[in-house]
C-alpha cells in the first residue's frame, strides 16, 4: 500500500482526488478557493483599518486559513512517508527547453537554483520568488480566484466568468513562458 | 471540532497536490508549453467529476453538513476583471510555478524560500486592495 501511495499519482487518479477535495469543502460548509486565505491574512494583519476591501468578517473565512494549514501538514506528510524515490518524470522536450534558457533539471519538484535562500538575493530568484509571488497575489484577487476557485469550481458550477479567468491565466502563462522567459533567463 | 474536518480535508488536499506533483514548477512549465498530457489530464478530470457532481449536487439540492445551502453562487458577470486579472494571474504561473494551493503545499514539503512566496502574494493581494476603486472590473 505505502509502495502504491509512494509512486507519482497517474492524472486520472490524481484529478478525481481534487474533485473529491472540493466536494468535501462543500458538504462541509465552505468551498474550493484558496486565493481567499491571501486576503484574509491581510484582513488579520489590520489592513481593514485603511482599505476598505479588507475591512469584512474574516473571522467566518478562518475554516478556510485552516485547511490550508492542513495543506502544509499534508505537504509535510507526503513528502516525509510518501515520497516518490525516483526523479521527477517530466518530458525530455522540457527538460531541453529550460537546459536552453540555463535552468537545469535537477530531479526535485522545484529548480533548486531558483529557490534557495541564496538565489534569493540574485535578479532571477527575486524575479520568481518575490515578483511572481506578487503578480500570483494581486492577478488572483483582481480576478476574484485562481485555479482552485476559477479553474476547478467555477467551471464545475459552469459559470462562464471563470472561463473568462481561465482564458485570462492561460494567455498570461504563455506571455510568460514564451515571450518574457527568454528576456528574463 | 468545527474546524477539524477543515484541516484533515486540507491535509489531503496537501498530500494529492504533491502526489500529483502539480505543485512542481517543472510541471507547470511542462503544461504551458504543451509538451506533456499530465497536467491537462489531472484539470481535465477534476472537470469533468467536478461538473457531474456540481450539476447533481444543484439538482438534488444537497445542503451541508449543518444543513446550509452549498456555496455555489453564481459568480458576478464582467470581463476586464476576470481577463485582466486571469492574466496577471497567468504571468505569475507560470514564473514562480505555483497558484496559491501549491504554495502552502510547498511549504510543508521543506521548501522554505516558498514562505518569501506567499508573503510576496500576500503583498500582491494587499496592493490589488489599496488600487482596486482605480481598477476596470
Amino acid at each position: 500500500m505505502i509502495n502504491f501511495l509512494s509512486q507519482p499519482w497517474p492524472w486520472y487518479i490524481s484529478g478525481p482526488m481534487i474533485s473529491l477535495v472540493m466536494f468535501l469543502l462543500l458538504w462541509a460548509g465552505g468551498q474550493f478557493g484558496v486565493s481567499g486565505t491571501l486576503r484574509s491574512v491581510c484582513a488579520i494583519g489590520g489592513a481593514g483599518k485603511h482599505v476598505k476591501f479588507f475591512d469584512y468578517d474574516w473571522k467566518s473565512q478562518i475554516w478556510n486559513l485552516v485547511f490550508v494549514v492542513g495543506a502544509v501538514i499534508g505537504g509535510f506528510i507526503a513528502h516525509h512517508w510518501l515520497a516518490n524515490p525516483t526523479p521527477l518524470a517530466i518530458s525530455e522536450a522540457t527538460i531541453r527547453d529550460l537546459d536552453q534558457l540555463g535552468i537545469s533539471f535537477d530531479g526535485g519538484l522545484i529548480p533548486m537554483e531558483l529557490f534557495s535562500w541564496s538565489s534569493l538575493a540574485t535578479l532571477k530568484g527575486f524575479l520568481v520568488i518575490v515578483v511572481g509571488g506578487f503578480l500570483v497575489g494581486f492577478g488572483t484577487r483582481y480576478a476574484g480566484g485562481c485555479t482552485s476557485g476559477h479553474a476547478i469550481s467555477g467551471l464545475s458550477n459552469l459559470q462562464i466568468p471563470s472561463f473568462i479567468a481561465v482564458i485570462g491565466f492561460f494567455i498570461g502563462g504563455l506571455i510568460m513562458t514564451f515571450l518574457l522567459f527568454p528576456l528574463i533567463f | 471540532m468545527k474546524f477539524l474536518k477543515f484541516l484533515l480535508i486540507g491535509i489531503l488536499f496537501g498530500i494529492v497536490m504533491t502526489k500529483s506533483e502539480a505543485i512542481s514548477w517543472y510541471r507547470i512549465q511542462e503544461m504551458f508549453r504543451f509538451q506533456s498530457f499530465h497536467m491537462y489530464g489531472i484539470i481535465g478530470t477534476a472537470l469533468a467529476v467536478g461538473v457531474v457532481m456540481t450539476q447533481w449536487l444543484k439538482s438534488k439540492n444537497i445542503k451541508s453538513v449543518d444543513g446550509q445551502p452549498l456555496q455555489l453562487k453564481d459568480k458576478e458577470k464582467s470581463v476586464a476583471r476576470y481577463l485582466f486579472g486571469g492574466i496577471i494571474f497567468g504571468l505569475g504561473w507560470a514564473l514562480s510555478g505555483a497558484c496559491p494551493g501549491p504554495m502552502y503545499t510547498l511549504v510543508g514539503n521543506g521548501y522554505t524560500t516558498v514562505i518569501v512566496l506567499i508573503l510576496s502574494a500576500v503583498m500582491g493581494t494587499f496592493v490589488y486592495g489599496v488600487l482596486r476603486e482605480r481598477l476596470p472590473h
